[in-house]
Order: structure tokens, then C-alpha cells, then sequence
């Protein structure tokens, strides 16, 4: 985050970034604080006893070789999920940048999706992929091609996956088009004049030119795929079949919303903090700052 | 090379345009199979919404639509099934993801225009705390939240729901790999001109940005327009309830379903989001010509 | 019986207006529920109906998300001081809910404070022991429950030659009439099972009078364990494994994500809860049939009564609440346990009447007559005498352990363990959760 050109004085951005961080003082250091706070204590939910128990939680957390077993599990995923996501609203939006005839009705059917309401996108995979009544579900074990991902676990993981980039497509797609809209024209023309060829100048100069809004995507899908896959995952498998599509957020959720097991959860959540705060700070070692230099 | 030929490009495009590498007829293909692949959901609701609800119950929910429009009308007026009225819903989920996406933006361009732009004492602290809140699970944050919207007496109020949902490290880091990405010869040219900071801000970062900007408004939009949990527990009057918690209050668990008033219920709700959409298409236009300058 | 409740609110209002201070305020009180679409309607049905049947309290039900959103959004509120009076909590957070001391005002002790008149006797013993101490002394107050019945197509079973109108009543007879559906092809899926723990397991347990787990279930200490790899518990499952293996079980999820099969008629035998009524009476294109729960004449001649699934009303404290307020609580509980409040509801929703009076207006009503099958989930729990294990369930983190027990299951349905190793290993697993709840609820 270093540039050459900077403005002088300290008040003046002091104050600008004051909103954003009283609110995240207020709705997100204190919550954290809190959670950190009970991985470290053994409490019934309500609050009313607390023990101190130190590392308990943790200790009993990698004791298990089945959370061990979904650390690894849950690291797959969410690097299946960003690649397929962001591979695909890659081409899309290269295609879409392009000027032809109804690009701006292409853009917008792309873009919808995004907004269908969770509530209802669960209930429509069922609709899709269920083997007995989804369509393409039918469809597919009518035509010789056994479809059950309730106890095949290969093919349960390969739909999770599947469903969760499909969401996160329209999202990398508007970036990643604002990103190529942000190109200088006279960039992309001089490239062309200079009679640079299509794939070639992708790899040349487009997609170093896209490297801000790359990397911006990748840590957020990250964090999409480590957080908010819940939904998807738990609506489809709930983490089945065995646990072969149980990521850490399922586990969390369960540990933590169903079963009130706040201690173990909080642990959780900070084992999965740890985690996604550290992957992303070594990608703004290592590609951050190649793209910022 | 006919379509080309959008009046909002100001260049000279005639070299270009012989050294095209891409045929439009692939660009057509790859977008119209995503459209596809990206659209069938979308399609199956408005489908669904024309359908008998018995039929969606027993999974024979059909990609063909019939003319049958009545439920509109319906959900429209009345909801159903004890909800508020969906024009009410749609009220509130609008103002709420307005209020969302606006302050989300203009607490995070600030932010991340401090940050870039600016030397001052906690710079880096101040990026990475408002950063690692993306790593935080909403639900190991649930509980603490509460707390501090009781202490303030809000719950239950329209700034209960909205307020804890703008800080966002998300558009923070957007921004900041935007403002990066700014030419120094662009900042140097602008203090030639005498531009103060705040100055330079409005005349030259944000119309630079308008694309991204854009994106960004979009899906804060749809973010804010899905948000669930926080709403459904910070809220306890009906008259506060947005569409999302109407939709899945009208998904009967262990009872029967009105399927075409809930899929109509989220045509409806799919609607603002796309007059969002295709407003800020304008404005990806108008960040490209003016990235130009 | 209505003026019993007229007298009621009369005794509320007069106890309410020196706490108020004002006579014209109604108490108010809120109740968060977790009913959406049908179920949501009748919630306001009764609501209103009891708004307006007295003028000293006002309720308001409001809807807080599924039943786990409801749990959390009680415990947030109820650590910030907030929380509502009444909230509808799932059977299976009884456990969690029992545990919480000071924040909930069970219902023996409302009783006993507002004098308010609700006899535990006259609850059907199934469904009130779920939610009582084991002293008998009653912690939450039933609502909306059900009991797993038997959904079978009377269409399959003819083109299979079986008799529609005589189910199976014992599992070797339902092992047979799958096979037949199989052999015939008369349906896509010969039997599936939703909600494989509850049905296949804790059902199973109760209907045979086996042990789920020691002390009793659970009811007589946190000390509990599991007792599910018993050799009776690992037949079944090998039973079951053993027909998905010849393709007469079809495995179609956890929890509820079966009961797609049930509305659609591609099962020609489905074990379901016996609320799914409602919708099968809207929405069911195809002939089909409640029956009792199977059982295995060589463990019990006589099946015992089955257990109940659903949720129940717990009052909650919060800092300042007023005697009024409790005592407000404890007028709608009462008004929720009157007989025509019961049959409403249960003729309404397709759940079953929670009390012996509730059932035989019903009944008197001719409710049963025009509904046949309708009074058989209800009859299945209350017959016979409820035994130490055909009380319910009283374990910690069940949801977790349903959870565990499926996992397992699913593993030995991928071949990866037998049905001894699969019912070992989900009892080690749950016996750990068991310690983990034991730990924190003496924190």
C-alpha cells in the first residue's frame, strides 16, 4: 500500500476513516473480543455459569481426527470454489466487454442471478438436482447415469462445489467487467495496434492490468467459500454423506446455532479466523504486492 | 464489425478494428450458454409462479410458464398466509438495502482514500482492523451485536437494522486496490492543478472509480436486499419484516406450501435489484470514457 | 369450560390493574414461534381468538425463523435482557432449555405463582412427559407434536398385488411388501424413511421398549448413554442395510429432505411424520394410507406407544418483569390447553391434540369420521402405558447426536462399516457430546 504521491497532515484522515472504524470497533473488534473471550471458557448458553477452561476447546478440537479431517477437507473447497467461480466469470466478462450487438441484456441476465433470494435458491437445487424429482436429477438417472448424492460422496462434493461457485459467478463477473472497463482504452488500442493477438494480449497486458481486481476477488472468495457457503451446503447434503461435504462453517454452525456448544464453536470460529486471516495475508505478501508495485 | 459503434466512445477506433481477434459469433455463444447456465434459476421461478402449487409440492414443477398471472395480483395486495402485504415488504427491504449500499460506499471510499492517499500514525493497524472483520462468521457475531443494539435501544427500529450492516471490509479493500491502481502521474497532475484532497476526491477518484463504484452498489444492493438473520432477529414488529423473512415465512415447514405466491413473491422480489442493474450499466459506460481523460 | 376461562381473565385483569397501575392497560406480552405458511395462519387464528376472548392481556405472536433461528434469537435476547414472554422452542432443545435454570419459569412454578389452572393429567402421557420433569412436574407446555406413522400408496401396494386396506404391521411383513413393490416395479422407490434417527432409532426404541440410552433416557441424570449398538438397535439397522443392498431401501437423506418422496407418491412406503397430513390432503395426487409403525414380534408382542416430535411453549424471565406479566403467560398457556383451542388446532395443522379432551371433541365432532387415518398418530401415542423408555428423550445436544447417528449410518451405507461398527462408533461419538453438554451445564 505504498505510493509515491501522498497528501500531508494526519486530522483529515484521521476523521475519514473514523466512521468505519467505530463501526467496526462496535459491530465486529467487540463481537470478535467476545469470541475469543468464550473459546477460552466452558458456558451454558444463557449465560448465566461460566468456567475458565484455558485451551480446552482447542485442545479437544484437533484431538479429533474428524476436525482434522475437515480442516484439509474445507481447504479443497474453498480453492475448488474460487478457481471455478472465478475462471468462469472471467471468460464470461472478457466476452462481455466485448462490443456486440446486446451486450447490455447479456450483463444484466448475467448479473441476476446474484439476486435470487437464498431462501428460495435452496429450495430451486432441490427442484434441479434432487434424484427423484429434480429435473436434471431425473434426467440423468433415466438415461444410464447413476445420480445419488445422498450416499455417493464423490459426486455430493463435486454438486456442493458446483452450487457454490455458481453463486459466486455473477459476483466475480460485474468485477471483473468493471475491472476491464477501467482499462484505459488507449491501452487496449495500443495493444491491438502493436497487432498484439487475442490470447496473447490477455496474458500480456490485459490480465496484469486486471491484477488489482484478481486479487480483491480472490480473497473475497475466499472468504466466501471458508463462510458463506453455509446455506448452499447445508440446504443440499447438510454435510453428508459420512462428512464428506462438512467444511468447518457447517460445523460451526451446527456446533454453534443448533447444538449451543458456544465454547466449541467460538474455538471454531477462531481456528477459522486464524486460518483465513493468515491465507490472506500471505497473498498480500506474495501478489499484493506485485500487483501494487 | 458493424456493432461496434457505441456513441459514448470517444477514440478513434478505425485501426483497431481491423486486427479484431475475437469473431462475435463466439462472444455470442460463450454468453448465451452462461445466460443460460446462469438464468435457469431465475427462469424456473417465474415459471414456478404461473404454476399450481400442488404441482410445485410434488416436485413437478415444469420449465414450461403458463399465462396464469394471478398470483401477483394477490401477493401483491394481501401477502398470504399472515404476511404483511408485499409492496409493504418490498418498502422496506428497498429503503434497508439502500441504506445498506449507500453507507457502505461512502464510509468505505473515505476510509480507503485515508488510507491510500494519506500518511498517518496507525495507518496499516487502522486497513487490517477494518480487514480481518471479513473473517468473522455473522453467527459467533449474532449475540455480542445484540447486545449493543439493546444498549442502545435499537432494536426493533429501521437504524437497528441497517447500521450494523454498513461497516464492510469487503468495499474497503475493493477500494483500496482501486486507488492503488491509479497512475501516480494522474495525482501529480492533479496537485499541479492546485487540487486540495478533498478536491481531488470528488474531481478525480470518484469519476475514475464510477465502474467500480458501481459493481460495488450493485452487489451491496443485493446484499443488503438479502440480508436474513439480522433483520428476522433485530426486528419484532411485522411492519419492519422484509421480503426475504416474508418469503421464508411463507415456505410452510411440516405443512403445505403456496408455491406460485411464493415464487411470485420472489419474481417480485427480484425486480428491484434489476432496476438497480440496469441503472448502473450506465455508469460502467461512464467510468470507461472517463478513464479515458 | 368457558366460563372457567372467563373467570380466568377476570382474576388477570383484577391482579393486573393495581401492578399497572392504569385498570384500562391490557398486559402485554409477546410469544415468538417458529410457524410459517398454514401453520402460521392458525397460530394467528388462536391468537385473536384469545385477544378477544378477554380484556386483560394482549398477545402477540410473532414469527423469529425456523426453530433453531428461534433458540438463538432467545438466547440473544434473553442475555440482553429481552426476552419475550413465551417462545416456542423444538423437542429437541428440551434438554438445552431445561438446563437454563433462572431464564426460563417452568410451567409447575408458573403455576404455582398465578394460581393459573392447567392439569398436567389432562395431557396425553406421550406427549407430556417429553416435556416434564421426571417427577412428573410439567417444564414446558406442549404445542404443536406429532408421531411418526407409516405412509404407504394404497396405488403401489395394489399393482404390487398386496392388499391396500391391510398395511403391514410388523417389519417382516413390511421387508416382504417392499420386495413385492421391487419385483413388480409398482414404485420407483419401494421405502425410504425420513428423519432416519427419530424414526428408525429413537421410534424404534420406545415402540420395543428398548433403551435409547441409560438413566432412563436421560430423565433421571446428565450422566447418561447411549445404548443404541444393542443387538436388537444393530438388527434393524443390518435389516436395513441389507435391503438397501437389494434395492427395496432407498436412503433419500437427513432430517426432513425425504419428504419430497412422500407428496410426490415415488415411494411406496414411507415412514414420515404423521404431520405431513395437511399437505398430503392438499397436495397428494396419488391413493394413500397412514398406518402404525411396524414393530418386530420377536422382541414385543404388544408394541408400546411412540414418542412425539414437534415443540413446546416455555416462559421466559427477563430482568423487571412484572407478576402481571407472568401471570398474562400462564392465562394464554391455560387458553392454549382448552379443549376446542386443541381441536382447532390439530384439525387445522394435521398435528395431534395434546389433550385426552382436545381428542375426544374431535372426535365428538366427527372430526375422525370424515379424516379416516387421522386419529391414528394419536392413537399410537396414547396407547398402552408409557414406560422409562417410551417417555421421550431427555439427552443434551440431540440435534447432534441425530446428526452423528446419520454419519454413521451413511458410512455403512456406502460400505464402508457394518451396522455393529456403524451403531459403535455413533455411540462413542454421541457419548463424547453426552460429557461435553454434562460439563457445561454444571459450569
Amino acid at each position: 500500500m505504498e505510493r509515491r504521491t501522498i497528501f500531508e497532515g494526519w486530522v483529515l484522515p484521521a476523521a475519514l476513516v473514523l466512521p468505519q472504524l467505530l463501526l467496526t470497533a462496535f459491530f465486529f473488534l467487540w463481537p470478535a473480543g467476545e469470541a475469543i473471550w468464550s473459546s477460552l471458557i466452558r458456558q451454558d448458553p444463557f449465560g448465566l455459569g461460566s468456567t475458565f477452561v484455558g485451551l480446552e476447546n482447542f485442545t479437544d478440537l484437533f484431538a479429533d481426527p474428524l476436525y482434522v479431517d475437515s480442516i484439509v477437507r474445507t481447504v479443497v473447497f474453498c480453492a475448488a470454489v474460487s478457481a471455478l467461480s472465478m475462471g468462469t466469470a472471467l471468460l464470461l466478462a472478457v466476452f462481455a466487454d466485448h462490443h456486440i450487438a446486446g451486450r447490455a441484456i447479456y450483463r444484466t441476465l448475467l448479473i441476476w442471478p446474484y439476486a435470487v433470494a437464498p431462501a428460495i435458491s435452496a429450495v430451486l437445487w432441490l427442484f434441479i438436482l434432487n434424484p427423484q424429482v429434480g429435473l436434471l436429477g431425473r434426467w440423468l438417472n433415466a438415461h444410464g447415469l447413476p445420480w445419488d448424492y445422498t450416499i455417493n460422496g464423490g459426486q455430493a462434493m463435486l454438486m456442493v462445489i458446483v452450487a457454490s461457485a455458481w453463486k459466486q459467478v455473477s459476483y466475480n463477473f460485474i468485477f471483473f467487467l468493471a475491472g476491464l472497463q477501467s482499462i484505459p482504452r488507449a491501452v487496449a488500442e495500443a495493444a491491438r495496434m502493436d497487432g498484439a493477438k487475442g490470447w496473447h494480449r490477455f496474458r500480456t497486458i490485459t490480465f496484469p492490468l486486471l491484477a488489482p481486481t484478481t486479487f480483491f476477488l480472490l480473497v473475497v472468495n475466499l472468504v466466501y467459500a471458508a463462510f458463506d457457503t453455509f446455506g448452499t451446503i447445508y440446504a443440499l447434503t447438510r454435510g453428508g454423506p459420512g462428512k464428506d461435504t462438512e467444511t468447518l462453517v457447517i460445523k460451526v454452525y451446527r456446533d454453534g446455532v443448533v447444538n449451543l456448544d458456544l465454547g466449541s464453536s467460538s474455538a471454531q470460529s477462531v481456528v477459522l479466523m486464524a486460518g483465513v486471516i493468515a491465507l490472506t495475508a500471505i497473498q498480500f505478501r506474495f501478489i499484493g504486492r506485485r500487483t501494487n508495485a | 464489425m458493424s456493432t461496434s459503434s457505441t456513441p459514448s466512445l470517444t477514440l478513434p477506433r478505425v485501426a483497431a478494428e481491423g486486427i479484431r481477434a475475437r469473431p462475435d459469433w463466439l462472444a455470442h455463444i460463450v454468453l448465451a450458454l452462461g445466460v443460460l447456465l446462469f438464468a435457469l434459476p431465475v427462469w424456473l421461478v417465474v415459471a414456478g409462479s404461473t404454476q399450481e402449487s400442488g404441482a410445485i409440492t410434488r416436485g413437478e414443477l415444469s420449465l414450461m410458464p403458463t399465462l396464469d398471472l394471478s398470483a401477483y395480483p394477490r401477493v401483491l395486495t394481501h401477502g398470504t398466509m399472515g404476511t404483511e402485504p408485499v409492496w409493504h415488504m418490498l418498502l422496506v427491504s428497498g429503503g434497508m438495502a439502500l441504506a445498506i449500499a449507500g453507507g457502505k460506499i461512502v464510509i468505505s471510499v473515505l476510509s480507503a482514500y485515508a488510507v491510500v492517499f494519506f500518511r498517518f500514525p496507525f495507518r496499516r493497524t487502522a486497513f487490517w482492523l477494518i480487514f480481518i472483520t471479513l473473517m468473522l462468521p455473522v453467527e459467533v457475531r449474532i449475540i455480542p451485536t445484540y447486545a449493543v443494539m439493546s444498549d442502545f435501544g435499537l432494536i426493533n427500529s429501521f437504524t437497528g437494522l441497517s447500521v450494523p450492516l454498513i461497516a464492510s471490509a469487503t468495499a474497503t479493500l475493493l477500494f483500496r486496490q482501486v486507488f492503488v491502481a491509479i497512475p501516480d502521474e494522474l495525482v501529480e497532475a492533479a496537485r499541479m492543478d492546485g487540487a486540495g484532497p478533498l478536491r481531488f476526491l470528488r474531481d478525480i477518484l470518484i469519476p475514475v472509480s464510477a465502474a467500480n463504484i458501481a459493481a460495488l452498489f450493485v452487489i451491496l444492493f443485493v446484499y443488503g436486499w438479502n440480508q436474513y438473520l439480522w433483520p428476522l432477529l433485530v426486528a419484532t414488529d411485522p411492519g419492519l419484516d422484509t421480503i426475504v423473512i416474508g418469503i421464508v415465512k411463507m415456505i410452510g415447514v411440516e405443512t403445505q406450501t403456496d408455491w406460485s405466491a411464493v415464487m411470485a413473491t420472489a419474481v417480485l422480489a427480484l425486480l428491484p435489484p434489476v432496476v438497480v442493474v440496469v441503472l448502473m450499466q450506465r455508469w460502467f459506460v461512464a467510468g470507461l470514457t472517463e478513464g479515458e481523460k | 369450560m368457558k366460563r372457567r376461562s372467563l373467570l380466568a381473565g377476570t382474576a388477570a385483569a383484577l391482579v393486573v390493574a393495581p401492578a399497572v397501575g392504569r385498570a384500562a392497560e391490557k398486559t402485554k406480552i409477546v410469544w415468538w414461534h417458529a410457524m410459517t405458511a398454514a401453520l402460521g395462519d392458525e397460530v394467528n387464528r388462536i391468537v385473536d381468538a384469545f385477544n378477544q376472548g378477554q380484556d386483560a392481556v394482549e398477545l402477540t405472536a410473532i414469527y423469529k425463523g425456523q426453530y433453531p433461528d428461534v433458540l438463538t434469537a432467545n438466547i440473544a435476547a434473553f442475555r440482553a435482557g429481552q426476552a419475550p414472554h413465551l417462545v416456542q422452542i423444538f423437542e429437541v432443545g428440551t434438554g438445552s432449555m431445561l438446563a437454563a435454570g433462572k431464564a426460563t419459569k417452568q410451567v409447575w412454578e408458573l403455576v404455582k405463582e398465578t394460581g393459573a389452572e392447567i392439569d398436567p393429567k389432562a395431557y396425553i402421557p406421550a406427549v407430556r412427559g417429553y416435556y416434564s420433569l421426571s417427577d412428573g412436574r410439567m417444564a414446558s407446555m406442549p404445542f404443536n407434536s406429532s408421531t411418526a406413522v407409516m405412509w404407504y400408496s394404497k396405488d403401489a401396494f395394489r399393482k404390487a398385488g398386496l392388499d391396500p386396506d391391510k398395511p403391514p404391521q410388523t417389519w417382516p411383513e413390511v421387508v416382504a411388501a417392499a420386495k413385492a413393490i421391487k419385483d413388480k416395479n409398482a414404485a420407483p422407490v419401494p421405502m425410504t424413511t425420513s428423519w432416519p434417527t427419530w424414526i428408525q432409532l429413537e421410534q424404534y426404541s420406545a415402540l420395543h421398549n428398548l433403551p435409547f440410552a441409560s438413566k432412563d433416557d436421560g430423565f433421571e441424570g446428565l450422566d447418561a448413554q447411549l445404548e443404541i449398538n444393542s443387538r436388537a438397535h444393530v438388527k434393524h439397522i443390518e435389516r436395513l442395510l441389507d435391503m438397501a443392498k437389494e434395492g427395496t431401501f432407498k436412503y433419500a437423506g437427513r432430517d426432513n429432505a425425504p419428504d419430497q418422496l412422500l407428496v410426490s407418491g415415488d415411494a411406496g412406503i414411507h415412514f414420515n411424520s404423521s404431520a405431513a397430513r395437511g399437505n398430503m390432503v392438499k397436495s397428494a395426487k396419488y391413493d394413500w394410507g397412514m398406518a402404525y409403525l411396524p414393530y418386530d414380534p420377536e422382541i414385543i408382542k404388544t408394541p408400546l406407544n411412540s414418542i412425539i416430535g414437534g415443540a413446546s411453549v416455555w416462559a421466559m424471565t427477563a430482568p423487571g418483569r412484572t407478576p402481571a406479566e407472568y401471570k398474562a403467560a400462564a392465562t394464554f398457556l391455560q387458553f392454549l390447553g382448552k379443549p376446542e383451542i386443541d381441536a382447532q388446532w390439530s384439525q387445522g395443522t394435521g398435528y395431534v391434540p395434546v389433550t385426552f379432551a382436545g381428542f375426544e371433541l374431535s372426535q365428538k365432532q366427527g372430526y375422525y369420521d370424515k379424516n379416516p387415518g387421522a386419529d391414528i398418530a394419536v392413537k399410537q401415542l396414547a396407547r398402552g402405558d408409557v414406560t422409562a423408555n417410551s417417555k421421550g428423550l431427555r439427552l443434551g445436544r440431540l440435534p447432534e447426536i441425530r446428526n452423528i447417528i446419520q454419519e454413521e449410518l451413511e458410512k455403512a451405507l456406502q460400505g464402508n462399516q457394518n451396522a455393529q461398527q456403524a451403531m459403535d462408533s455413533a455411540v462413542t461419538r454421541g457419548n463424547k457430546v453426552l460429557r461435553d453438554f454434562e460439563k457445561s451445564a454444571k459450569a
